[in-house]
């Protein structure tokens, strides 16, 4: 290394940023109040993670003083520089924010009990008081929320404080219990099809949510489970990562095998919830794939996403159902389904054709306009005569398959369809990421000019992402069709072209795993535009929840959760100038590193 | 093969047109189709105007001759006074778009970016203005003190827009400046959602109704010929007051003339001893007071607010600016009353003589059509757009 990052490494990181805490502490207040006037702890209360101990309404404020005081506490080492050492001041700061979080709520509680607001704001009631105040008197509840704030803020603050494999530590068993009783639903239902029963009984509490025991034996399984095999899969991990590369692809494609056949057998083991839960996660796979293909390789904003899946299902409706009122052929769904992706297809190049030299946002409106204009076509009593307007179409027959029918009151069967139709769909991405036409839509994402410089046919790309996108979406529509067995033009509002877009961003833009992560995330945990997901009590406030993790992912971490690596550097591209720079390897000449 | 075809056609196609225009190479395609395709759509949107209006004369000639029955049997014509009454309805809608389409056009000629969440802006104007008059009422002051009521809820509620949007500014905008542009526009579609919501969880999903208006108010005059609804005649008043002002603010202050060299370009303004975030809050809050106004003028035509009463007019008002040409505020205003007079008037005078049905349903996607169809065919607007050297594309 050269002299002047040795010397840089020297430098400390001042002390706490008391006012960076005391900013956090005025953010943890507005935000508990605003979450209690929201109505959650009111709304989410018949939810309970640990019977009787915690339920999901009190894990909304809960949550507020622990999160905000580890973010609070958290600084950023510049490259080159040493972190501070912490000491019990950071405890103090971790406090001071939970105190903030805790005043926010006691004030609230002061100011319901002596003021009536509740004509506009709806959830200013005494319920929202008793819960606050714990069913006691005002200063009992005060009281018992300082401590919380203080208790839990401290906590926060000491995830900094504590040896950093003792916090990891503290994390794992703390969600997996938080994951244990969300998944409830989705567990109880695996574990009857394997005549498991007795465990679900033991863990789970008749009307929901954990027993105490239950969670104690999650806890322990979560600090025991690492401990005991964390060290063999570490060596099998090293041990795979060290194989020549060919032995590696073909222990990859084992495993790759494996899991497939594992989904595959899946199904059978799940009950009907189960089973639909997963058959609409997957239908949102095959939507948020095909999306992905535009706005995560072509880099292509579209916002009217929504068209192909409303154009997939109203075909296959009107091919497929008896009672389509115009044109009705009665053909078989796999017939059908070619006429479908055809069809959208063309949708997909009629709508392309027009904005494909719009500038980025222009193009993002305006597909936004088409989605609109083609569900208010369906909703139109001018051509009701061929999609039945607002009554929709109904009497959609399922999928003839030979062996049985697929239909919606076989989520079994549903599942099964989607499972194979995300694997052509994955298949088709993957194989597409790494095509010519793959490299350059990424070209075009990066750089439009450059790739048309280099040679790329900048309109016929981009109009083949927005082609692919379209047939994919008809895959789902035309399932989507099957299984609710009748359509309707408010199944295609313009939310759930933002929702399959919180998808694809959350889970992480050109990723495919990425995409099926968050997928699973939030569809399958907070669930779909109009299909409740685990967290069914959520269904009031999810849509508000998918505002809020867009913005944050957005501000905080625009590469998703599971992230693409070149999207990461093209997103960070500022912040690895700046390393590199202080590294000094701009200057040394390794540039063909960076890019 | 196919590769060595396309050069080849390239070459001849830039050889073929003026070689002088270097800058406008990107105009310069290499698959002729799509251009092709292109010109089909302009020439069908053309088509279909030219053909609705023939009708809708021929019809308005004598519903029973022979084109208009052609066209649509049931054709009746519209009156003299319907048609008028389209119009207003259709200005002073349009005076609404226009205002908050100035919200938009400001932002993007200083940032570069569509603040989708703009229409949520005015949304909680429409909300907060709701809240306070229906309070007034309450209070029995709104029929007796009616132009002081309204003068307290105008200010509130441009308080509380202009709130929201320097908040969202300083949370959600400020931490991506010199981000790729498609990021911040994410972001706001974010923001637009979260807004959306926040009013669903605070203040129920249902829609909620202002007071009525006093009659001497919601009662028709009769001017040049037009018989106004006294609603209608106040919006349209407002709009052009809060487009005066918004015009000595740009062009005669200091502050103003701070807009516009940001809008400009950022650095050297911030190398001329301007600050140049300072002047960005500035944009958001007066794009934000002018969404404000928007809102209480929503509340007073409609008399009904929802959490989704942003969207759609936020998406119209977007166009409005598009149409006007973005980042000139005229145009902007301009724009929207076009836009509005357009949505209004169109369903009845194109499609009803086409003899479509239920074109009063239409009205949302006759405001889509004619955005695309300005992008199509002038996409820098009616009346020129006016951007930075970067914005530019």
């Amino acid at each position: 290394m050269t002299a002047t990052s040795e010397n840089l490494s020297m430098v400390e990181t001042p002390g706490v940023a008391w006012r960076k805490q005391i900013r956090f502490a005025l953010i943890g207040a507005l935000s508990s109040a605003f979450i209690a006037l929201a109505g959650m702890p009111v709304g989410l209360d018949g939810r309970s993670i640990i019977q009787p101990v915690l339920s999901m309404g009190f894990l909304s404020l809960l949550w507020v003083p622990f999160v905000l005081a580890t973010i609070a506490g958290s600084e950023v080492v510049l490259e080159g520089m040493t972190a501070r050492t912490r000491d019990s001041k950071d405890l103090l700061a971790g406090g001071i924010v939970g105190l903030g979080s805790a005043g926010g709520l006691v004030l609230l509680m002061v100011l319901i009990q002596n003021f009536n607001l509740r004509d506009p704001l709806v959830n200013w009631s005494p319920q929202l008081l008793n819960l606050l105040s714990f069913n006691r008197s005002l200063a009992v509840g005060g009281l018992l929320w300082v401590l919380l704030g203080l208790i839990l803020g401290v906590f926060g603050g000491a995830m900094h404080v504590l040896p950093k494999k003792l916090c990891s530590r503290i994390r794992t068993v703390v969600l997996s219990v938080f994951a244990v009783s969300v998944l409830e639903t989705f567990l109880t239902d695996l574990l009857e099809g394997f005549r498991l029963e007795v465990l679900t009984d033991f863990v789970y509490y008749k009307r929901g949510g954990l027993e105490v025991g239950g969670a104690l034996l999650v806890a322990a399984l979560a600090l025991l489970i690492p401990l005991l095999v964390g060290t063999r899969i570490r060596d099998v991990k090293k041990q795979v990562v060290d194989l020549p590369a060919e032995e590696r692809k073909r222990v990859n494609l084992i495993l790759l095998a494996v899991s497939a056949a594992l989904l595959l057998v899946l199904p059978f083991f799940l009950g009907k919830i189960a089973n639909e839960l997963l058959a609409n996660v997957g239908l949102f796979v095959l939507l948020a794939l095909g999306l992905n293909v535009v706005v995560g390789l072509a880099g292509i904003l579209d916002l009217g996403y929504v068209a192909f899946f409303a154009v997939g299902g109203y075909t296959t409706a009107v091919l497929t159902s008896p009672n389509s009122p115009g044109f009705s052929p009665e053909l078989p769904w796999p017939i059908a389904l070619i006429v479908v992706v055809v069809l959208t297809g063309i949708v997909g190049l009629f709508i392309g054709a027009p904005v494909i030299r719009m500038r980025g946002d222009y193009l993002a409106i305006v597909t936004l306009g088409f989605g609109e204009i083609i569900r208010l076509l369906f909703l139109s009593d001018w051509l009701s005569g061929w999609f039945g307007g607002a009554q929709g179409i109904t009497n959609i027959p399922g999928v003839d398959v030979g062996i049985g029918t697929v239909k919606g009151t076989d989520p079994r069967s549903v599942f099964l369809l989607v499972l194979v139709f995300c694997a052509i769909a994955i298949y088709v991405s993957w194989r597409l990421e790494n095509s010519r036409l793959g490299r350059a839509w990424m070209a075009i994402r990066e750089d439009e000019d450059v790739a048309e410089a280099m040679g790329v046919n900048t309109t016929n790309t981009k109009l083949m992402a927005f082609v692919v996108g379209a047939v994919l979406a008809s895959f789902s529509g035309a399932i989507f069709s099957a299984k609710v067995g009748s359509i309707f033009p408010t199944s295609f509002l313009m939310l759930v072209s933002i929702i399959i877009l919180v998808v694809v961003i959350v889970g992480g833009m050109g990723n495919i795993a990425g995409v099926i992560v968050g997928a699973l995330v939030l569809i399958g945990v907070l669930g779909g535009p109009k299909q409740p997901g685990l967290l069914q009590e959520f269904s009031q406030f999810k849509l508000l929840i998918y505002g809020a993790l867009l913005v944050w992912m957005m501000l905080k971490r625009p590469e998703g959760l599971v992230p693409n690596v070149r999207r990461t550097r093209e997103l960070h591209q500022d912040e690895f100038l700046q390393d590199a720079w202080l590294k000094g390897e701009i200057d040394t000449g390794d540039q063909e590193e960076l890019s | 093969m196919h590769l060595g075809g396309l050069r080849c056609n390239s070459t001849t196609v830039t050889l073929g047109t003026d070689v002088a225009t270097t800058h406008d190479a990107k105009r310069i395609s290499r698959v002729l189709w799509v251009d092709r395709f292109l010109t089909f759509i302009r020439l069908a949107f053309v088509v279909v105007i030219a053909v609705g209006l023939f009708a809708f004369i021929a019809q308005q000639i004598d519903p029973q001759n022979p084109l208009a029955r052609w066209l649509n049997p049931d054709a009746t014509g519209l009156t003299a006074p319907q048609f008028k009454g389209l119009l207003v309805t259709g200005l002073a809608q349009g005076a609404m778009y226009g205002l908050i389409a100035l919200g938009y056009s400001m932002v993007y000629g200083v940032l570069g970016f569509i603040n989708f969440a703009h229409g949520e802006v005015f949304m909680a104007g429409a909300m907060s203005g709701m809240i306070t008059s229906n309070k007034l009422a309450d209070a029995g002051l709104w029929e007796d003190a009616f132009l002081f009521c309204l003068a307290f809820v105008v200010i509130t509620s441009i308080l509380i827009s202009t709130a929201v949007a320097v908040i969202m500014e300083r949370i959600a905008y400020r931490p991506l400046r010199g981000a790729p542009r498609l990021i911040p526009l994410i972001t706001s579609i974010g923001v637009s959602f979260f807004l959306q919501n926040v009013s669903v969880v605070l203040l129920g999903p249902g829609a909620k109704s202002y007071p009525s208006l006093p009659t001497w108010l919601s009662q028709k005059r009769s001017l040049l010929g037009f018989e106004i609804e006294g609603t209608k005649l106040v919006v349209l008043l407002t709009a052009a007051v809060s487009m005066a002002g918004l015009w000595f603010l740009v062009e005669r202050t200091k502050t103003g003339k701070a807009m516009r060299a940001v809008a400009e370009d950022k650095e050297i303004a911030a190398l001329m001893g301007i600050d140049v975030n300072r002047t960005i809050v500035t944009t958001f809050a007066v794009g934000g007071a002018m969404a404000g106004v928007a809102g209480i003028l929503w509340g007073i035509l409609f008399r009904s607010v929802i959490h989704t009463t942003g969207f759609l007019p936020g998406i119209k008002a977007f166009s409005a600016a598009v149409v006007g040409g973005i980042g000139n505020l005229g145009g902007a205003m301009a724009g929207g009353l076009s836009l509005g007079a357009a949505e209004a008037t169109a369903p009845l005078v194109l499609l009803e003589p086409l003899g479509v049905d239920g074109v009063s349903q239409l009205r949302d996607a006759v405001a889509f059509a004619v955005l695309i169809f300005v992008l199509l065919v002038r996409p820098s607007g009616l009346f020129g757009e006016r951007l930075s050297e970067d914005d530019r594309a």
